[in-house]
């Protein structure tokens, strides 16, 4: 015991180690104000709201695995001869990157499990990502104050994509190298620069020998490093704006109810990232993923039928598959439209779902906060909306894997082409039609629910001999979720004329957005809710209505 | 039967209404929100057997996290990394990867599966509220923000010393051009490389698979046969970029078949030579239908037909496969008369 006798420091002494070292923290890094505004964070719960979770944990999954392989992985496109332990190889010439991946797989071990959990995670991220932004797309979860949230959450999509793609290049295998060339030919297609930025890329001419090299720095450390400051920002802005819940009794725009941080959702979501982890690590167990001993090293004149990549990137592929071969020839040079196109509306479709909540605020207007989570169906117009994107998306994986189809369910390639060219139009706007209808009609229901109750299953015989079905009513608490959504108006086109009796210029995004409004919640867009006069009228007694 | 003998509530106008009645917590208002429902116990709360039994099960499934680490560490001791083990239904796998992967599994998911179960029945599922703020700042605060943004602004002078500001914009808008100018030696610039094969006058065909040239006998009616130009090795630094333009497909087809009159000029006794790599986007062409004599792309299933020219007849492509003018030597093997006429592999901007 030291000498001081000043009354704090020995109070100091008597103080518990854990608290010693958390005030010893706290002199420097400030975390009891920090723990005092999230230690008992509330987090509101939902099955849907675990999407997000699953995207972090395995993207955490992904980068502790990764780094394990590149402790032994040579990013190197020397041809080097294989002799190996993996029998059916030995004497093939290949790259170092393939040797070192087959050495991984089956000469380290447990480097097969780390590689197969690290494929299985990112096909895990990837699909996680894709839900998780459906789920907040369908619930409105991106309005104010979470646009740029949704930005950060769309651009780790994208970036995942292509994180994916430079990871799966690197065993330069004959399915990957394939890939590769499907990519040199895309870059060839782009006018004026694209066989400077190919030559570039690739340090000359297809395949040369530098861009596993390049796609590995671009795949462990560019691409990663990005998403990994867009997921602590993404998070930072989960925690700053708190978890959005959907309507409910005692849950309103202004709170959030659920269960604290500290212990709840430590526990919960703590043991959730061991959940994510054991079910991977189990998967990869028990199914192989990305053989690629069985397909072989690459070579640029061989190939294998049923080329695929990995599901993420399936709907570039139907893109490019199902355009029709449009060259233009002039002028000496050439317009590879049937590659460009494609190219271009790549990145078109994604976009199109990124700048929809835009879209969608430009026309409510609206400049309130939204905690409050959208059912789908009181939002016609965006469900049926984001049905015709997912529908979109589809089709274009049904084209990128038409000979799969084609071969497993016996059907004709040219007519699987030929169904997908049409369906890139068609089905988005039928989806959308049907999707609005069936909106429209689950909100009829929740009317009746709410004005006739609920329907029992219980048929009664009047004396007079007449059936009816006995319709039970709703707590207060169901009555208030169904109706605590609200509805808007369509946006008026203000007066043609001015206060002057002048007539005001119009202008055309001004009439657009009146049309669009109208569309969103004109009688075409939302069944109007009931209103507690419509709900008194009927259930006073008298009924007659 | 008249009304008067029914009474009204069951008359059928009356049956659209809600039986019973409704327990409003405000007459006025049915819609209006009720609060938090009263919190119910679950069973560990007011049973403390159960709340044992709830503890037990959460010791047990962190022990057996703890065996199958210990678990996965024996596998990995013990078992040879080479061994295979037969496990129904999933076949003859790897028996180190399955042990891990498992062991693995069970050591996290156990791990995982215990602190749900505790945080479930064992921790308080009280729900509680938390107020929200509007993220928008006061009118007080923005005031006072973009006070000091004006009085710092006015301090740097940035506005009035407008050679500072200009000369700075032009500095900054210029030094990331350093960056751009440093990629320049990514790579070499295209010059006219993807003009040209390694295919030349008298260069010889040689048989992908067994490296030998070939005399046009080797070549039956109906095979696909792929080839490669005489002196480009395996083992050679630069085969794959080569091959990547050279590779050649040849398929024999009876005279009489070949519609385009070119083609036919430009074949040995129905042999014609025509570059393996797709116009599409460059995969390597290698399914081939004898009867039809179209060759199909697995990539993206662009189809030419090779009795025409090698025209496409369905998918993607935009061009033709370019071909190979062919004949034989002195010696009667095949050999190339000139590079192709045209760029090999997908089309560019400068192919024209």
């Amino acid at each position: 015991m030291s000498t001081t006798t000043t009354p704090e420091s020995r109070s100091r002494g008597k103080a518990p180690a854990g608290e010693r070292v958390a005030d010893w923290a706290d002199g420097r890094l400030g975390i009891y104000s920090l723990a005092k505004a999230n230690m008992r964070k509330i987090f509101p719960d939902h099955p849907s709201f675990m999407l997000g979770e699953i995207c972090l944990y395995s993207f955490l999954i992904i980068i502790l695995t990764g780094v394990y392989l590149t402790l032994f992985f040579h990013p190197s496109m020397n041809e080097v001869e294989y002799h190996g332990s993996y029998v059916p190889m030995q004497g093939q010439l290949m790259s170092e990157a393939y040797k070192s991946t087959l050495d991984i797989s089956f000469d380290v071990r447990g480097g097969l499990l780390i590689r197969q959990i690290h494929h299985w995670a990112a096909l895990v991220f990837l699909a996680g990502m894709f839900i998780h932004m459906m789920r907040v797309f369908f619930t409105g979860a991106f309005r104010k104050p979470r646009e740029i949230n949704w930005l950060f959450g769309f651009l780790l999509f994208v970036l995942g994509m292509f994180t994916g793609f430079t990871g799966y290049s690197l065993p330069d295998d004959l399915l990957s190298g394939t890939g590769i060339r499907f990519m040199e030919g895309a870059i060839l297609s782009v006018p004026i620069v694209g066989t400077y930025i190919s030559f570039f890329l690739f340090g000359g001419e297809f395949p040369g020998d530098d861009f596993v090299a390049r796609f590995f720095s671009i795949h462990v450390l560019l691409l990663p490093g990005i998403m990994l400051g867009l997921v602590v920002a993404h998070l930072i802005l989960v925690f700053y704006h708190k978890h959005t819940q959907f309507a409910g009794p005692g849950k309103t725009n202004k709170n959030v109810v659920g269960m604290p941080l500290l212990p709840v959702y430590m526990a919960k979501a703590g043991g959730f990232f061991f959940l994510v982890f054991g079910v991977l690590a189990a998967v990869a167990a028990i199914a192989t993923i990305n053989p690629i001993w069985a397909i072989g090293p690459y070579r640029p004149d061989m190939v294998s039928t049923g080329a695929q990549p990995d599901w993420y990137m399936g709907f570039s592929e139907g893109l490019i598959r199902v355009m029709p071969g449009w060259e233009i020839n002039f002028w000496g040079h050439t317009l590879v439209l049937g590659v460009f196109i494609p190219l271009l509306i790549f990145p078109l479709v994604l976009v199109a779902i990124a700048v929809y909540p835009f879209i969608e605020s430009w026309v409510t207007g609206d400049k309130r906060e939204h905690h409050i989570l959208d059912r789908p169906r009181n939002v016609p117009t965006r469900t049926a909306f984001g049905v015709a994107w997912i529908t979109l998306y589809f089709v274009l994986l049904v084209g990128g894997g038409n000979d799969l189809w084609a071969t497993h369910f016996h059907l004709s390639i040219n007519a699987i082409t030929w169904f997908v060219r049409i369906a890139f139009f068609v089905a988005p706007v039928l989806a959308f039609i049907v999707t609005k209808r069936i909106c429209l009609g689950l909100q009829r229901r929740d009317k009746d629910k709410v004005l006739h109750g609920r329907e029992s299953g219980i048929i009664k015989r009047l004396p007079h001999g007449e059936f009816i079905e006995v319709h039970e009513p709703l707590s207060q608490e169901q009555l208030h979720t169904l109706t605590a959504h609200e509805q808007y108006q369509p946006a008026e086109i203000g007066p043609a004329v001015d206060e002057n009796g002048v007539r005001r210029k119009v202008s055309a995004t001004e009439k657009l957005r009146a049309k669009l409004s109208k569309g969103y919640y004109g009688d075409d867009g939302q069944i109007p809710k009931p209103t507690v006069e419509e709900y008194k009228e009927i259930t006073s007694g008298h009924g007659h209505h | 039967m008249s009304s008067h003998d029914i009474p009204e509530e069951n008359l059928p106008d009356a049956q659209d209404t809600p039986h019973g009645t409704v327990k409003l917590a405000d007459e006025r208002n049915p819609f209006a929100d009720p609060g938090l429902p009263p919190h119910e116990h679950r069973i560990q709360d007011i049973d403390e057997r159960a709340a044992k039994r709830s503890e037990r099960t959460v010791a047990l499934l962190f022990t057996l996290s703890m065996l199958a680490t210990v678990g996965f560490i024996a596998s990995y001791v013990t078992i040879p990394v080479d061994k295979s083990v037969y496990i129904f239904p999933l076949g003859h796998i790897g028996a180190l990867n399955f042990a891990l992967g498992m062991t693995l599994g069970v050591a996290l998911f156990a791990i995982g599966a215990g602190a749900v179960h505790w945080a479930r029945t064992l921790m308080s599922d009280q729900e509680l509220t938390d107020e929200r703020h509007p993220v928008e700042a006061s009118p007080e605060t923005k005031a006072q923000v973009m006070d000091d943004f004006r009085q710092g602004a006015k301090e740097s002078a940035l506005g009035r010393r407008k050679l500072i500001r200009n000369t700075m914009f032009g500095a900054l808008a210029l030094f990331p051009l350093s960056g751009v100018v440093l990629l320049r030696d990514l790579g070499p610039l295209p010059g006219t490389k993807l003009r040209h094969t390694l295919w030349s006058k008298g260069k010889l065909l040689v048989n992908m698979n067994t490296n030998e040239p070939m005399r046009p006998s080797d070549i039956i009616v109906g095979s696909l046969t792929f080839a490669k130009p005489e002196g480009l090795e395996e083992h050679d630094h630069e085969f794959q970029t080569q091959i990547a333009k050279a590779a050649l497909m040849l398929v024999r087809i009876k005279p009489d078949d070949i519609k385009d009159k070119r083609q036919l000029e430009w074949s040995h006794e129905g042999i014609v030579a025509y570059s393996k790599i797709c116009t599409h986007v460059g995969c390597p062409i290698s399914l081939y239908e004898q009867q039809t004599h179209h060759a199909l792309c697995p990539c993206h299933q662009s189809t030419f037909d090779l009795s025409d020219g090698a025209r496409v007849i369905f998918g993607p492509a935009g061009h033709a496969l370019p071909q190979l003018r062919i004949g034989v030597n002195d010696e009667g093997y095949l050999e190339a008369l000139g590079d192709f006429d045209e760029p090999v592999g997908p089309a560019f901007w400068e192919r024209g």
